[in-house]
């Protein structure tokens, strides 16, 4: 690659790093180009905490609330926190990016591995915020190592992120050994034409010798970056170590690490196989329970489930790697496929490092599209990847159209020649294509999201918008991730009242709810929906990974806690206390972990409140909360017979359709209920709007916060 | 490859072993910084010291565990980022961490210094 051109430099002094945190963050305003450093006050340490709280923080001071997604003001907001980089414990590098998202027009954030996060703290900097718009395509360049920022002018012809990352790993890198130095983010193709758009945060595989792709997957956030004219984030940070975050007490860190990872090594084989096929183990589990979207969330079980089972899956992925996304995890759930032939597209006859797919891509570029054949799911993750687009969306998206299509509310005519069945893998790949390539009307129009399809289908091929609302999986305008909700009431509010939409990251209540008949009263689920999305909301907060907290348990606690506390994992709970203890200096216990994260959490929905003027609404589709049609039904006919029975009816000779419809109508009283009382247990009014009383108790009545509410809340909507 | 082998029966507890071990490697008798651990359990002695399997090497993310022309598996305390995996997962627990020594884990590398400071007899340099 020939040398860059510069287009501004500017020198700094890097701040090391005290007990977490730099107490800085670089602001990067791309269409200048300008940058500043600024200072991170303690007030802002003590009620935000760091990565998703510095992220929303400095997000709200940026914007207005009439500024749109694409307007030069909105931010991308990269940020840790103070236990990202520490390399003692499992899961410490994930980074969490916040913007105002092209699919739901509010905020969203997203979070990712690789080496960006750590590396950019490392640097001297909590978080980057970036603003502004570029001209013309750039890369940011951020070189902790000579304390050096650098915008310089993209070289790129094809801008897609494989071929942008490994090169940049190449250009900035002394040698092969320096190449783990390096951290890109990037997006693709794809990024530019449609609103599903992912940040991909690489790090550098020192065995494989390629450079890995992890993803801020949901959101959006690539679509900005993209707008943005950004190729690409680059930091570099050389010889890391694990003191990096010069913590209070090393001594805790790794005693509680080793803990840890003694267990993982104990226990890992025995309960998720986490080390040898990732989160891929959940295939046949979730098909067993009625769980795994099959057919736009149609069925929750399919009979072609051997041919994507996770023993399908653990010889396709390379075994006895070391496949941690950051130093220290030893939960290695980052699976890649070696040698990977590329059958389509571009790279048809390149041979690959495919990273993944996890479970998520297993279900949405794979069953819920009807296509079982794993080959076609790795094929589609990687281009997935490669044009910087988010799986999970891209797969619901397409499960929609593909019903779509089926029903006969779109036709071959629209889809400019595509047949779009339910396991048209062919066509379902050329549709991905197309969607990079950014000039195929129907491609333009998937790629706008499933909000966006219901209103162009209609209005322009005259589909019939009221069936689309229903088979339309999506909430707040984000595409509900990979699992079949409909059975559980708990998880209707886990998906559909969240902050930013129906993801699987706040609250995953499935197995609580109506496998183990753990929350019998909407209390019960109520509490459930404060207290999961507020402690997950922790992990976010601090520049941690979920799933070293409950997808390894120790070995005694199923049966040393009662079942609803085991299932927060009390002993997993203490060992996050005391790591931020021991990185910090301060002296939390486990509910300071949750006033942290309510702070958070209800500064968030303010926010969303702010940006919707008011009308935050959560809503939630009649295929997330039952049948929608007679197929749908008959597949568990004698269940769901029987569920009409627990309402009072006789479902004998009654026609299905009508079954149908007095189901649905008991279990849109059972949303309405759960949803008043969800807002209730959270301090929010019956608009969901967090009360100025709530937000003194969490300290976060901020004039501009409270003005928020005050502008938005009638006495009529209180619910106490 | 080289190794320390091990009799237990011989061991007398006395703890010279660790006494070299950790003055010559972290110059301080202190028996926390040796990388031979010796103990009682069930009332006999034990003596746990790397046997040189080589189990920790892939699970290091920086590649900082190698075997040496030896055969024996050293640590490159440079490229090491201290995350402690390899203690997790050593078959045999004797990899050792003690953060008053160094961030970096610690291991036997096989030099028999401790062999020539133990009076039974319980320690000896083999290459097999």
């Amino acid at each position: 690659m020939d040398k860059m051109n510069i287009l501004k430099e500017w020198s700094y002094e890097r701040t090391p790093i005290d007990k977490g945190y730099v107490r800085k963050n670089l602001h990067v305003n791309v269409g200048t180009p300008a940058i500043e450093i600024r200072d991170i006050s303690q007030d802002t340490i003590d009620k935000f905490t760091g990565g998703r709280g510095f992220d929303l923080h400095l997000l709200w001071k940026a914007v207005t609330e009439d500024t749109k997604w694409n307007d030069p003001e909105n931010e991308i907001v990269i940020s840790g926190g103070p236990l990202c980089g520490i390399t003692q414990y499992p899961g410490t590098g994930k980074c969490y990016a916040a913007f105002i998202s092209p699919l739901s027009d509010q905020t969203y954030d997203s979070n990712s591995g690789g080496y960006f996060g750590p590396l950019l703290k490392f640097s001297g900097f909590d978080a980057i915020e970036i603003q502004g718009k570029s001209e013309k395509d750039v890369i940011v360049f951020i070189d902790g190592d000579q304390g050096k920022i650098q915008v310089l002018e993209s070289p790129f012809t094809d801008i897609n992120a494989y071929t942008v990352t490994e090169a940049l790993h190449e250009y900035f890198a002394k040698d092969e050994a320096d190449k783990i130095n390096i951290s890109v983010v990037a997006a693709g193709k794809a990024a530019e034409s449609t609103r599903w758009g992912c940040l991909n945060m690489s790090f550098y595989d020192p065995r494989r010798k390629v450079a890995r792709l992890k993803q801020a997957g949901r959101g959006g956030g690539g679509t900005i970056l993209r707008d943005k004219k950004i190729i690409a984030l680059v930091v570099k940070y050389s010889n890391v170590t694990g003191t990096e975050n010069h913590p209070v007490d090393l001594r805790t860190l790794q005693k509680v690490g080793v803990k840890i990872h003694k267990e993982i090594h104990d226990l890992d084989d025995k309960q998720c196989s986490m080390r040898s096929v990732g989160t891929a183990h959940l295939n046949e589990i979730m098909d067993e329970y009625h769980l795994l979207p099959v057919h736009n969330y149609k069925f929750g079980q399919s009979p072609h489930i051997d041919k994507i089972h996770s023993s399908v899956y653990k010889k396709h992925f390379t075994q006895g790697m070391a496949d941690g996304c950051w130093y220290g995890c030893s939960m290695a759930c980052a699976k890649a496929v070696d040698k990977f032939e590329i059958q389509t597209g571009p790279c048809k006859g390149h041979v690959v490092t495919v990273d993944g797919p996890e479970y998520e891509t297993v279900a949405s570029l794979g069953s819920n599209v009807g296509v079982f054949d794993p080959k076609w799911t790795i094929e589609a993750n990687f281009y997935a990847d490669h044009y910087g687009v988010d799986t999970i969306s891209l797969g619901t998206g397409f499960a929609f159209v593909c019903e779509c299509y089926e029903l006969g509310l779109i036709s071959k005519e629209h889809t400019n020649g595509l047949e779009l069945n339910f396991g048209a893998a062919a066509d379902l790949m050329e549709l991905i294509h197309r969607m990079a390539e950014g000039k195929d009307e129907f491609a333009l129009a998937v790629g706008q999201g499933i909000k966006r399809m219901k209103s162009i289908f209609a209005d322009k091929y005259g589909a019939d918008k009221n069936v689309m609302e229903k088979i339309g999986m999506e909430g707040q305008g984000v595409e509900t991730s990979e699992y079949v909700p409909k059975e559980s009431v708990a998880q209707w509010g886990g998906y559909y009242l969240t902050l930013k939409g129906p993801q699987h990251d706040e609250a995953w209540l499935i197995f609580m709810d109506m496998v183990n008949k753990q929350l019998p009263t909407f209390e019960d689920k109520a509490d459930a929906l404060h207290y999961f999305p507020v402690f997950r909301t922790w992990f976010s907060l601090t520049g941690l990974c979920k799933l070293p907290w409950n997808d390894v348990e120790p070995a005694d606690n199923s049966y040393r806690y009662r079942p609803q506390d085991a299932a927060k994992v009390p002993e997993h709970v203490q060992n996050y206390v005391d790591v931020f203890n021991a990185v910090t200096g301060k002296n939390v216990t486990k509910e300071d972990l949750i006033l942290q994260s309510e702070r958070v959490y209800n500064f968030q929905r303010v926010f969303n409140v702010r940006m919707k003027k008011g009308n935050a609404e959560h809503t939630i589709p009649m295929r997330a909360m039952g049948p929608v049609f007679p197929d749908e039904w008959d597949a568990r006919k004698e269940y769901y017979d029987g569920k009409l029975k627990e309402f009072g009816f006789n479902p004998e000779g009654m026609p299905t359709e009508e079954k149908i419809a007095k189901l649905y109508e008991k279990r849109w009283g059972q949303w309405l209920e759960l949803k008043k009382a969800v807002y209730k247990r959270r301090g929010w009014n019956a608009k969901g709007i967090p009360t100025v009383k709530k937000l003194k108790e969490l300290g976060m009545d901020y004039p501009e916060v409270v003005a928020v509410v005050e502008k938005y809340s009638r006495p009529e909507d209180e619910l106490e | 490859m080289k190794y320390l082998k091990t009799y237990a029966d011989k061991c007398i507890g006395c703890g010279k072993c660790m006494e070299k071990c950790a003055s010559t490697y972290f110059k301080e008798n202190n028996e926390n910084f040796s990388r031979i651990k010796v103990s009682v359990m069930g009332g006999l002695p034990n003596i746990n010291v790397c046997n040189q399997c080589g189990a920790c090497i892939n699970v290091c993310p920086v590649e900082a565990l190698y075997r040496d022309k030896n055969g024996v598996v050293r640590l490159d305390n440079k490229k090491c980022t201290s995350c402690l995996m390899c203690v997790g997962f050593c078959p045999t627990a004797s990899m050792f961490f003690d953060a008053d020594a160094q961030p970096q884990p610690f291991k036997c590398i096989a030099c028999g210094l401790c062999a020539t400071a133990c009076p039974t007899g319980a320690l000896e340099l083999q290459n097999s």
